[in-house]
């Protein structure tokens, strides 16, 4: 992890600067280059440094030196994470938007329970985001500006006998950012919930039936779309707001007999 | 060490005077100097620097530190010794310079320097070295300062004149406040007989005759400045406006007590008699684009055509920015940017003509072109020359933003290859490189070794000193 700081702004080189939980790979890969190619400085965290470092050091090259930095982190290390926070906003100079991408899904298979597993899931999926965005929150409720954005799923609209706590972690998602979005709005702040359907990254390699797959560049590019028009809940691709539409309204008793 | 965090009630999106920079900053408003220790206490703690800022005037991002602590010393302006025998006046460098010839005119006395906005505190003209309409006779503000006295980054209070600590005196004046911050300012004021000037003022028709005029003019009036028609090419390249002011000579002004007054120096409240002023920066924006500009040039050269002589209270005549309240709204939503290059006399009329050539070639004229003779002068981070400077202010679009940047390092190019220099309270894309190029490598060891001496710790940085000298 680097002490320096990313390239201060002139009134005729000006950054918007963007903190991004979860972006080693996948989709929160594709949004770092895609981001810093729309003139934006990232910070990049997630548990590969490696991997970070070598995304930063793509952008740079093709950014010029000072776009991009790296830090190592663990989102289940919530305790580090007001210190970290204080530390990249320093050296990015400021924040104008924050993006939760982390996220794992643990395959379970419809007759497995397993508590473990599901509460890894919760941690990364939905209490690392309590963690990272109420910070961001306060301090862009504060300077009555800013962005937040959150990576949840169409799996959080319905609950199904796949994948009960991934459902449930990215519904509490969906719900915190509502919520945030109700405080917030009135404060400055735009709170954007994104449902991405399937993105062909190393979660759903193993999942046995997918449908409208998209390469994690063109979600990026779904997700800068929404965040530049101020958007609350964006599905990526779009024709997932049709079949979710259809999916949340099946009734119980048939979906109950439903086997996905 | 796990750095202690700042409460984030303290946060706050800051601008430059330009309204070009936004930056997001803790905010601290000390009004005294323990207060003032306080910060640079929780900056160590923390794990952040400071930026000094005064009346956030600067053009560039001077008084801004992105992510970092702001120290605003404002709401330290307590003026705290005034001898109207001796014309001495001791300050804490919140002052404004407003406040400041507001307490001494009456008693007869004028600040001998002054910026063209009466807004800036005094804490903020001695970190930039400010210098005024008369920098040819009277030199800058520094030359003006008798003693002051400093809080240092490490806690320490020093006193520092001309002759105690010489060297920090000439480098915390002019120094971006980086060595340390200014408490107490003790300045020389100038003693007026009449709260009028004399002014006179006519056209040039050419660059040839401005710089004649300009150089002719400076060593025999108290105040010489130009406005130059950046817009007019060919022959007309280089036309403009020169306006000289003298002081009345004692026993000219009939009533001086009546001129003296405060009142008697306000700058109107409405323009025509009419329009409130507060309003007026709507009514100019929409000229300020190409074409509206040019007739506007145009139409005030033609008015300029007639020669005048008329007296002109000392706030009308030095505080033109003053005059329309907001004026800089009138850029629009993205602001604009200030160019100013400081030239020797030997090559100013080879580089002013390539200056203006280009910006017009490149189908960015300048909108405001004012033209000054200055002097060198002893402070370390120095822009003056003997020479001229020429300030150009520039809009700023979302769509111009590239072609301007590229055309400013041009320009910079132009400058360096004439000799000249720039000045840190204006320009706001000035690289490392040609900071290194004009001021020489040993000016800024020489200022490092200052600053390592009273901040050792590194806590005074801002987003300016970060862009030119690398943190």
């Amino acid at each position: 992890m680097s002490n320096s700081r990313l390239t201060s702004q002139t009134p005729l080189k000006s950054y918007r600067r963007a903190l991004l939980v979860g972006a080693s790979s996948g989709i929160g890969a594709a949004l770092a280059h895609q981001l810093a190619e729309k003139g934006y400085q990232v910070a990049l965290l997630g548990r590969r440094l490696e991997m970070l470092e070598a995304i930063c050091a793509e952008i740079n090259q093709k950014h010029g030196q000072g776009q991009a930095i790296a830090f190592a982190h663990d989102v289940e290390d919530t305790e580090q994470v007001p210190a970290l926070f204080g530390q990249i906003v320093k050296q990015l100079g400021g924040l104008d938007t924050i993006i939760y991408n982390a996220g794992i899904l643990l395959p379970v298979t419809v007759t497995e329970f397993d508590t473990e597993k599901d509460l890894q899931m919760t941690q990364i999926n939905y209490l690392g985001a309590l963690a990272w965005l109420n910070p961001a929150a306060a301090y862009f409720q504060t300077l009555k500006t800013g962005q937040i954005v959150g990576i949840g799923s169409v799996a959080g609209d319905r609950g199904r006998v796949g994948a009960p706590a991934y459902n449930a972690s990215k519904a509490a998602l969906h719900t915190y950012l509502e919520a945030l979005r109700n405080r917030l709005t009135r404060r400055g702040v735009h709170v954007l919930t994104v449902k991405p359907g399937f993105v062909a990254t190393a979660m759903i390699k193993d999942s046995p039936r997918t449908l409208m797959v998209i390469s994690p560049e063109a979600a990026a590019a779904g997700i800068y779309r929404a965040m530049q028009s101020h958007q609350q809940t964006v599905y990526v691709p779009f024709q997932w707001a049709l079949l979710m539409q259809v999916i949340r309204h099946i009734p119980s008793f048939i979906f109950r007999r439903l086997s996905f | 060490m796990n750095p202690q965090s700042l409460p984030f009630e303290r946060l706050k999106t800051l601008e430059n005077f330009g309204h070009s920079l936004q930056a997001q900053s803790y905010l601290y408003r000390p009004t005294n100097v323990e207060q003032m220790n306080e910060v640079f206490k929780q900056a160590k703690q923390s794990g952040l620097t400071v930026a000094l800022r005064g009346a956030g005037r600067s053009y560039n991002d001077a008084a801004l530190n992105g992510g970092g602590i702001v120290m605003d010393i404002q709401d330290m302006n307590r003026i705290v010794e005034w001898n109207p025998e001796t014309g001495l006046i001791t300050c804490e460098p919140g002052v404004t310079l407003q406040k400041l010839w507001q307490h001494i005119l009456p008693d007869g006395w004028w600040p001998p320097v002054v910026s063209g906005t009466m807004t800036t505190t005094l804490g903020g003209c001695l970190g930039m070295n400010i210098h005024g309409k008369n920098n040819f006779k009277m030199g800058t503000i520094g030359e003006q300062v008798v003693e002051f006295k400093a809080l240092l980054p490490t806690g320490a209070e020093i006193t520092c004149s001309p002759k105690l600590n010489g060297d920090l005196f000439h480098a915390m004046i002019s120094g971006m406040g980086m060595l340390g911050v200014f408490t107490a300012i003790t300045l020389q004021m100038k003693r007026v007989y009449s709260g009028m000037l004399n002014v006179h003022a006519w056209n040039v028709p050419n660059l040839e005759s401005h710089i004649q005029a300009l150089t002719e003019n400076a060593p025999n009036n108290n105040y010489t400045v130009g406005w130059l028609d950046s817009t007019a090419s060919g022959a007309g390249m280089g036309r403009g406006q020169l306006h000289t002011a003298n002081y009345l000579p004692e026993g000219e002004d009939p009533n001086p007590k009546k001129t003296l007054q405060v009142a008697y120096q306000t700058l109107p409240a409405t323009m025509f008699g009419v329009f409130p002023k507060s309003i007026i920066h709507y009514f100019m924006a929409p000229f300020m684009i190409n074409p509206g500009v040019w007739l506007i040039n145009t139409a005030k050269y033609i008015a300029g055509m007639r020669e005048g002589h008329h007296p002109q209270s000392h706030a009308a005549f030095h505080f033109l920015l003053d005059y329309v309240p907001n004026w800089e709204l009138a850029y629009g939503r993205s602001g604009l940017i200030q160019y100013q290059s400081f030239i020797p006399k030997e090559t100013v009329r080879e580089a002013w003509r390539e200056i203006l050539t280009l910006t017009q070639k490149r189908g960015l004229p300048s909108y405001l072109g004012v033209t000054k003779r200055h002097r060198p002068d002893k402070f370390l981070l120095s822009h003056a020359v003997d020479g001229f400077s020429l300030a150009l202010d520039f809009k700023v679009t979302q769509g111009n933003r590239a072609r301007l940047s590229a055309l400013l390092q041009e320009l910079d190019q132009i400058v360096l290859e004439a000799g000249g220099r720039f000045y840190f309270a204006k320009n706001s894309e000035t690289s490392p490189e040609t900071a290194k190029r004009y001021l020489g490598e040993e000016t800024i060891e020489r200022f490092k070794a200052l600053k390592k001496r009273t901040d050792p710790n590194g806590l005074l940085e801002s987003d300016l000193y970060r862009r030119v000298f690398g943190s």
